[in-house]
């Protein structure tokens, strides 16, 4: 059975670890290449890095420091942040991640995804979507949009019908942040995840609100295959090993 | 901190180039374990080698084609029957057996009898990709420092269907997959999963193949 999975993600700004709560607010915490060592060692079963950067110099910096961390992980790499080209992909595949997620540009090109994964298999591809609850159906369910530019526009589109097509459009894996949770350390927002999950045959990972260890319990209850969080084990606020032998005494399978 | 640096291997490790997939993580994971290897497509380099890595990501079509246009698989094979270790990894690994129903028949390398078919994950996602379980099926110097259920990194959406005998360790998703497969008479393995991003037990198996 395949294991969950339990992914650090760190947000690098012109080639420094960084870490925002609610997407501003920038705290400076580290280097690339000693946090990729460190998690390699703690057990993350992938480890993920956004570039946050905004200059095209900053970009190829962190080509750079992709390639370098890759030297220290011997775990699934996955990087993202401002990809949108196949050539940005090419960059980042040839420089050592294993997979590339995309955000607002599949939203301004939805062909970006399924290029990439017709070019270099949809097991590289993630798409990844920020989601902020904006209104409530009949039945007390969320209703969600797909936010883009860091959660600061809102483009309309249900964000449970966006997943589906982008799984259509050929990505492997839905990377999903839900923007009201992020930051909060309240849990991850299973409504949306497991709605996203049900419906999908690609993985999900839920993204933003983990606080306390149940919180991960309860995504994986919820149907996420993964789970991802930046704050928690950036600042050492949980070891990723404790992490696992929580959930494992809780009879959730997870690589030990 | 791993088991293989504080082995001594002899000679190099030929990673063979054939224009299919990452080869930076495999010879990465090799420098990690300080084994020297080279990344080669040339001849000289398979046929001076101490053991072959033949790694490889896509579809089995192509990196067949990819292999005949250079008469590598001539080589390889007659390597191989001469005694030379060989790892393949993830599609290098099913390049080993007879033939792949991946788009059409393909004829494979020969090395290992049998052959790789679509994956029945009986509902299960597809590919399959994540880490999972192994479990031993027999004893091989390959697997000497690797436990029972030792997680590993996957991603496929074929498999090697073979005889248990060529089988050292199989994963479950759906249906028993061969996970670890080795010739009865060949030095010549296959990891369906991607040992260089498999953590400590996926370099365990490559210090203990560096090490035959």
């Amino acid at each position: 059975m395949l294991a969950k999975r339990i992914i650090p993600c760190l947000d690098v700004k012109d080639g420094r670890v960084v870490k925002g709560v609610n997407f501003v607010d920038l705290r400076d915490a580290g280097d690339i290449v000693d946090n990729a060592r460190y998690y390699n060692a703690q057990g993350a079963d992938e480890v993920c890095f956004l570039d946050i950067t905004a200059t095209h110099e900053g970009r190829k910096t962190f080509a750079t420091l992709v390639e370098k961390a890759a030297c220290e992980l011997f775990v699934p790499l996955t990087v993202g942040g401002g990809i949108s080209s196949v050539d940005d992909f090419r960059t980042l595949l040839l420089a050592g991640a294993d997979k590339v997620a995309v955000n607002s540009a599949a939203v301004v090109n939805p062909k970006l995804i399924s290029d990439a994964a017709e070019r270099f298999g949809s097991q590289c591809v993630v798409a990844a979507i920020d989601a902020k609850r904006v209104d409530t159906d009949a039945d007390g369910k969320g209703i969600y949009h797909v936010f883009v530019h860091g959660g600061r526009k809102d483009t309309g589109i249900d964000a449970i019908e966006w997943a589906s097509r982008l799984e259509a459009l050929g990505a492997g894996e839905i990377l999903l942040t839900t923007m009201d949770a992020d930051g909060t350390r309240n849990g991850f927002d299973n409504d949306i995840t497991g709605r996203v999950a049900r419906n999908l045959n690609i993985p999900v990972i839920a993204s933003g609100g983990a606080g306390k260890m149940e919180h991960f319990y309860d995504t994986f209850e919820s149907g996420a295959d993964a789970a991802l969080a930046a704050t928690l084990f950036h600042y050492r606020e949980m070891e990723i090993r404790e992490l696992k032998e929580y959930l494992k005494n809780r009879g959730v399978e997870v690589r030990i | 901190m791993h088991n293989g640096k504080k082995m001594t291997q002899n000679g190099f490790v030929t990673i063979i180039d054939y224009g299919m997939g990452n080869l930076h993580s495999v010879k990465n994971a090799l420098d990690h374990l300080g084994i020297p290897c080279r990344v080669s497509d040339s001849p000289e380099d398979i046929k001076a080698a101490d053991r072959l890595i033949l790694p490889g990501v896509g579809a089995f079509p192509d990196a067949m084609a990819a292999l005949k246009r250079n008469g590598l698989d001539k080589l390889i094979i007659k390597q191989c029957r001469n005694g030379k270790p060989l790892l393949g990894i993830c599609l290098g690994m099913q390049l080993l057996f007879d033939e792949s129903l991946e788009f059409g028949v393909t004829r494979g390398l020969g090395l290992i009898e049998g052959r790789v078919v679509p994956i029945d994950a009986h509902g299960l996602k597809i590919p399959h990709i994540g880490w999972n379980s192994l479990s031993i099926n027999k004893k091989s110097p390959v697997i000497a420092n690797l436990n029972d259920g030792a997680y590993v990194y996957f991603v496929h959406s074929f498999r090697a269907d073979t005889a248990s005998d060529n089988v050292i360790a199989y994963t479950h998703y759906g249906e028993d997959i061969p996970a670890v497969v080795g010739s009865c008479d060949l030095p010549v393995y296959g990891a369906q999963f991607h040992p260089e991003k498999s953590h400590d037990t996926g370099l365990s198996i490559i210090s203990a193949f560096c090490a035959l």
